[in-house]
């Protein structure tokens, strides 16, 4: 079975991230970027399927500017046996909508037929967790979201999911889309000459035209602000002076 | 303009508190119809039905729409989505499963966890783990709209709408449920309750963390759990607060043994009144707390409980 991977560039997950004083979106310029956490969770299992013989080829793929070239060599170092780049944008302040990035997706898994779509539940940037749904959809395959454990069991996939209410297990048919949650696994870091290596590994660069999408916006950013801040607070001395202020607030 | 409101319903049973949240933002982009669907759900109907400003209640039963598997549950809106320009839903685990597969099914971009409503086409929604506020306005002939519960008060009881019963399309048989694991809990939920006593990985075990779970009863409150204590196996993964956990806005919280991460705060930075119980002075956490007390939990968390009386 080949598993596709989708990776995303976002900013690091460390990073502060300053609104634009004009109020145009984030400062992106000269920030770190990395691979978004839930992705690299995505790769991670994916490499485990194959590492247990579940799969046999993992293809990775990224689309945006053309510096998520950095996003799929991490992936392809990782482990990822080859990388696809589609070229979408040269903004880095423009961020391609998950539903076009569903649809040119569906477009390489027509391309490409794996048996399985492995990808983050989320972009820690837009925070939309859509993509894997919305390709889903479009590719009429079942989906099993927020994934905390996944099997492999003949042409079908074990997936338990980590809902509001706890846990559900759910079996879905293969070929499938399963987004990764947090607990998923804990990825590995690339060794340095796997890192070597990876600058070896076949990555294909296309654009959306290739395909023939339209990555045109459906959603216009008007404004992009800082949230309300909270008023700094004060330093109790005691627990007895906290019970007192908690009292005074009448919250307790 | 017309309205669809995803109702949530668990088992045959409606979450009240999330529909009733969503339903007032629902109502300010015009009359609302409530979709009940479950294998199950003309008792939640019913309880829809009761809340004010409901214009009708939708009663979809069917044995695949049993466990809210995402497949038949978008089908079967993304059939009735034809009568309606706004397809709005509470943002839980649910509704982020089945509103995008909902929006691309009808070729349009799903608006998630919206927190303002602007007028019909532009709505404020978080990024960046609630770093930024974005205002967007949508160019789609329908919109697909998840509200985000805090940002919202609930609708009030005293409607009394009538239910319709809508058929249910054919299930396309490409996932089926296997099992659940929920822990039942005498505890208030944790998305509405008034008080929320939150532990991290300070607190240092599950044995430990009956300390949070103790307060938290004395209190009346619910519990939650940073993802360092859920993933160090101190809290299960439905206590998790924060960027990919769950979204609170108590009157009260309670931190303790968290460092206030941004994707904790996140999830609880517009409660009403911060706590924060941390060794560690120079924790950021005390930056968004009202009342921050330099302490050891372990002399703090027990004496607080005794003298809250
Ligand atoms: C993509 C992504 C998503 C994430 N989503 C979430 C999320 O939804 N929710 C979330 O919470 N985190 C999330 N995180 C993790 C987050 O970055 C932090 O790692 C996590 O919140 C830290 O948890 P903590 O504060 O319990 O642990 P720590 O940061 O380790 O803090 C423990 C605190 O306990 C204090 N302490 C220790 N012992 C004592 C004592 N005896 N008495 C008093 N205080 C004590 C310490 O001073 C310290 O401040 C996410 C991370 C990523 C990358």
């Amino acid at each position: 079975m080949k598993v596709l991977v989708p990776v995303k560039r976002v900013i690091d997950y460390n990073v502060k991230v300053r609104v634009r004083p004009d109020g145009t979106g984030v400062d992106l310029a000269n920030v770190k970027m990395s691979m978004n956490p839930f992705d690299e969770i995505a790769v991670e299992e994916a490499i485990r399927l194959k590492e247990k013989g579940a799969a046999e080829e993992i293809v990775a793929v990224s689309i945006g500017v053309r510096q998520a070239q950095e996003t799929l060599r991490t992936a392809l170092a990782m482990g990822a046996d080859r990388a696809i780049l589609i070229v979408a944008t040269d903004d880095v302040h423009q961020d391609i909508e998950p539903l076009a990035v569903a649809k040119l997706l569906a477009k390489v898994v027509e391309a490409e037929k794996p048996g399985l779509v492995i990808m983050g539940k989320q972009a820690i940037d837009n925070d939309m967790n859509a993509t894997g749904q919305m390709l889903a959809a479009i590719l009429g395959w079942p989906q099993a979201t927020f994934a905390g454990e996944v099997t492999i069991e003949g042409d079908h996939a074990l997936v338990t999911r980590e809902v509001d209410g706890g846990l559900q297990t759910i079996r879905v048919r293969l070929p499938a889309v399963v987004t990764a949650d947090l607990r998923l696994n804990e990825p590995r870091y690339a060794s340095l000459p796997n890192i070597m290596k990876a600058k070896k590994k076949p990555l294909e660069e296309k654009t959306p035209a290739d395909f023939g999408v339209d990555v045109s916006p459906r959603l216009t950013v008007l404004k992009t602000r800082e949230p309300e801040g909270r008023k700094a607070g004060i330093k109790v001395k005691s627990v007895d002076e906290l019970v007192e202020k908690l009292k005074e607030a009448g919250v307790i | 303009m017309a309205v669809l409101l995803f109702a949530e319903v668990t088992d045959g049973h409606l979450g009240r508190d999330a529909t009733a949240k969503a339903l007032t933002g629902a109502r300010k982009l015009g009359p609302v119809t409530v979709l009940c669907a479950g294998a199950r759900a003309s008792a939640a109907a019913e309880e829809a039905a009761k809340l004010s400003g409901v214009e009708k209640v939708l009663c979809a039963e069917d044995p695949s729409l049993g466990h809210r598997l995402a497949e038949p549950t978008a089908a079967l809106i993304a059939e009735l989505a034809r009568d309606y320009t706004h397809i709005v839903a509470p943002a839980t685990t649910d509704a982020k499963n089945v509103m995008p597969r909902v929006a691309a099914l009808l070729d349009v971009m799903i608006l998630p966890d919206v927190i303002a409503i602007i007028d019909a086409d532009t709505f404020e929604r978080p990024i960046y783990a609630g770093n930024a506020i974005q205002t967007v306005k949508s160019s789609d002939p329908k919109k697909v709209i998840t509200l985000r519960t805090t940002a919202f008060e609930a609708a009030p009881e005293g409607g009394n709408a009538p239910i319709e019963t809508v058929p249910v399309p054919a299930d396309p048989g490409l996932s089926a449920w296997v099992e659940d694991k929920v822990a039942a809990s005498d505890r208030p939920e944790l998305t509405s309750a008034r008080i929320v006593v939150s532990g991290g990985r300070g607190v240092g075990s599950e044995e430990n963390f009956k300390l949070i779970e103790r307060l938290a009863d004395k209190l009346g409150a619910a519990v939650g759990a940073s993802r360092a204590a859920v993933d160090s196996g101190y809290a299960p993964n439905d206590w998790q607060v924060g960027q990919t956990g769950k979204v609170v806005a108590p009157e009260l919280y309670i931190a303790i043994g968290i460092s206030g991460a941004i994707q904790h705060l996140a999830g609880m930075k517009d409660s009403k009144i911060i706590v924060a119980i941390n060794k560690d002075e120079e924790a950021p956490i005390f930056q968004v707390a009202d009342y921050g007390l330099v302490a050891d939990l372990f002399q703090a968390v027990p004496e607080l409980e005794k003298k809250l009386g």
